[in-house]
């Protein structure tokens, strides 16, 4: 799972004056002639800084989202969901373990990164700020956000960092599993009884606006990211994201009967696009800096487990080794 | 072989016990999921608690084949005097400390209980055992590892560790709880009973944390946890099945 589309510092010096042309130009090259870069290499402190911002939030996001569907493992009905949600919660946290593998590869220890989180300096996905109520709130989490990290995932999969791309290639395996996992769940709720019909159309009712949050600000309102295209660190547009998730996902929900609720929602036959309400990207912003549903539980949360468990990590710890960037 | 009816219900009486036991210890394992004090340890505490699910579906199933209701039910279903788990398993997770300890102290147990069960005269039973003992494997080398790992850490992971044991180890010795289905059970070649169970696991326990600093308790000082496979509970199990069946309590008829 992830989220977030791309959110990106402005940056003063994305064209790097102070770099060296030449290698410069010799990773511009690279990239466009379709190499990855490798840890070891030459590449700009742009370049680097935001990876591993985009790398880090990406990881969080992992973490922090295993929390709400995480609380639901000890409720879920019967043995085949049961065992099924907790392997996909076990996915998400061993994506968070690759993931900071790889922004570690950057320079960053995942203590740091952790510590940045706990703090509050780095962000994750705005879509787990909001609570899973009820049984159903799990089954469309599961379907629709990681359909639509999936195309955020698959598309980042092909970028320009060797690291990245590949733990983006064995998440994207595992979540294609928990989307048909989602969208069984969710079947099986909105074809079974009046009640669980009920709950699944509530869960899509109070999910859909982070679902159209989750792939980022308009392209109208967000950073411009040239270079960042440039470099294959952004590899898509967030609308653009946004418009391929409506066409592949909106069509699945109408086949359920279920009802989407934006009165707005339609193909566009001239443009061949999706119109839909402007998502309130007031909300967005005021919940990714703080002040939605969750941000204060699942951090409270996420800085409990890290309490609780210091003792353990500590004693692992022996003081003859040292901290040392892993490879890849 | 055939059974006679007592013989039946003993050999329902020993699935009973030991799948209520990984039933409720795999559910209280799996509260640690994106919890755990780092996430490798996290993802490996997640595996082995669906590893637990997983068994105590399949000793259901084993109860299904006899004639009892299908596992959802049986797990879903029961209220908490019908369960025969140990009030060992019942214990909120606690700390880490805790939690690692009930996971050796349980899964060395786990592991001898079914290597002896692969010799059931009981063919569905040995055939599920054996099946169990390639996964159990890595549940003890885990736990084995942890536990000698984090005694030799330093002092206060060391205290933590022997304040955990003095806890669990009482605990640990209501899983031997002596019921009246171990003599037909030892008799019809099912299951070698409780007692000698016990001996082989205080073996294994003493062998292994002689290698570390920690001391076993003296077991005359204390009160061992039995009760649990008289149906008689701890004060943790009904809210853990009131938790565990609330979704599907919404309708135990529809299918989910």
């Amino acid at each position: 799972m992830y989220g977030g589309g791309y959110i990106f510092e402005e940056s003063k010096n994305t064209e790097s004056g102070t770099e060296d042309s030449v290698k410069l130009k010799n990773f511009e090259d690279r990239i466009a002639a379709g190499e990855k870069i490798e840890p070891a290499d030459w590449m700009p402190a742009e370049y680097r800084k935001q990876l591993i911002r985009m790398i880090e939030q990406h990881a969080h996001s992992e973490i922090i989202g295993a929390l709400p569907e995480g609380t639901w493992i000890t409720r879920a009905p019967g043995f085949r969901r049961k065992l099924a949600l907790m392997a996909k919660v076990q996915d998400e946290v061993g994506h968070a373990q690759l993931l900071y593998s790889a922004a570690e590869t950057l320079g960053k220890p995942r203590e740091d990164m952790i510590n940045d989180l706990i703090t509050g300096k780095s962000k994750y996905s705005n879509v787990f700020n909001y609570p899973a109520v009820t049984w159903a709130d799990t089954a469309v989490i599961a379907w629709l956000i990681d359909a639509g990290a999936i195309i955020n995932q698959v598309a980042n999969s092909k970028g320009s960092y060797g690291p990245y791309c590949r733990a983006l290639e064995r998440i994207c395996v595992e979540e294609s599993f928990h989307l048909k996992y989602g969208h069984d769940n969710v079947v099986f709720l909105a074809t079974g009884t009046p009640k669980q019909r009920e709950m699944v159309q509530e869960a899509l009712n109070r999910w859909w606006p982070p679902i159209m949050h989750f792939f980022g600000p308009s392209d109208k309102i967000s950073v411009h990211t040239e270079t960042l295209m440039r470099w294959k660190v952004k590899m898509a547009s967030n609308d653009d994201m946004r418009q391929k998730f409506l066409d592949m996902y909106v069509p699945k929900i109408w086949e359920l009967k279920l009802t989407i609720p934006d009165p707005k929602l339609k193909k566009n036959e001239e443009t061949g696009k999706w119109d839909y309400t402007e998502p309130d990207w007031d909300e967005f912003k005021r919940v990714i800096n703080g002040d939605g549903p969750c941000n204060k539980e699942r951090l409270a949360v996420r800085r409990r487990a890290e309490e609780k468990g210091e003792w353990v990590r500590k004693a692992l710890m022996r003081p003859d080794e040292r901290y040392t960037v892993p490879l890849s | 072989m055939n059974y006679s009816d007592a013989q039946i219900s003993a050999i329902k009486d020993l699935i009973f016990r030991m799948a209520d036991d990984q039933l409720i210890l795999g559910h209280r394992n799996s509260e640690w999921t994106g919890l755990g004090p780092i996430l490798e340890e996290d993802i490996a505490f997640s595996s082995m608690a669906q590893d637990k699910l997983g068994h105590a579906q399949a000793l259901y199933q084993i109860l299904h084949r006899m004639g009892e209701a299908d596992p959802d039910s049986l797990a879903f279903g029961r209220k908490e005097d019908k369960m025969r788990c140990c009030h060992f398993v019942e214990y909120p997770i606690g700390e880490y400390s805790f939690s690692l300890m009930r996971h050796f102290l349980f899964d060395e147990s786990e592991s001898l209980r079914f290597d002896m069960l692969g010799n059931s005269s009981f063919e569905d039973l040995s055939n599920t055992a054996r099946k169990f003992r390639g996964e159990l494997k890595y549940h003890t080398m885990h736990a084995e590892t942890w536990i000698k790992q984090l005694s030799n850490g330093n002092d206060e992971s060391r205290i933590r560790m022997q304040n955990a044991l003095n806890i669990c180890y009482p605990l640990a010795l209501g899983l031997f709880e002596p019921c009246e289905s171990d003599e037909m059970l030892i008799e019809s070649g099912v299951f070698p009973g409780e007692k000698a169970l016990q001996e082989k696991w205080s073996g294994k326990i003493n062998m292994i944390l002689s290698k570390t600093d920690l001391k076993i308790p003296d077991v005359n000082d204390i009160k061992i946890g039995y009760g649990g496979r008289k149906g008689i509970h701890t004060e943790y199990l009904k809210p853990l099945l009131d938790e565990m069946t609330e979704v599907y309590n919404i309708d135990p008829h529809a299918e989910w």
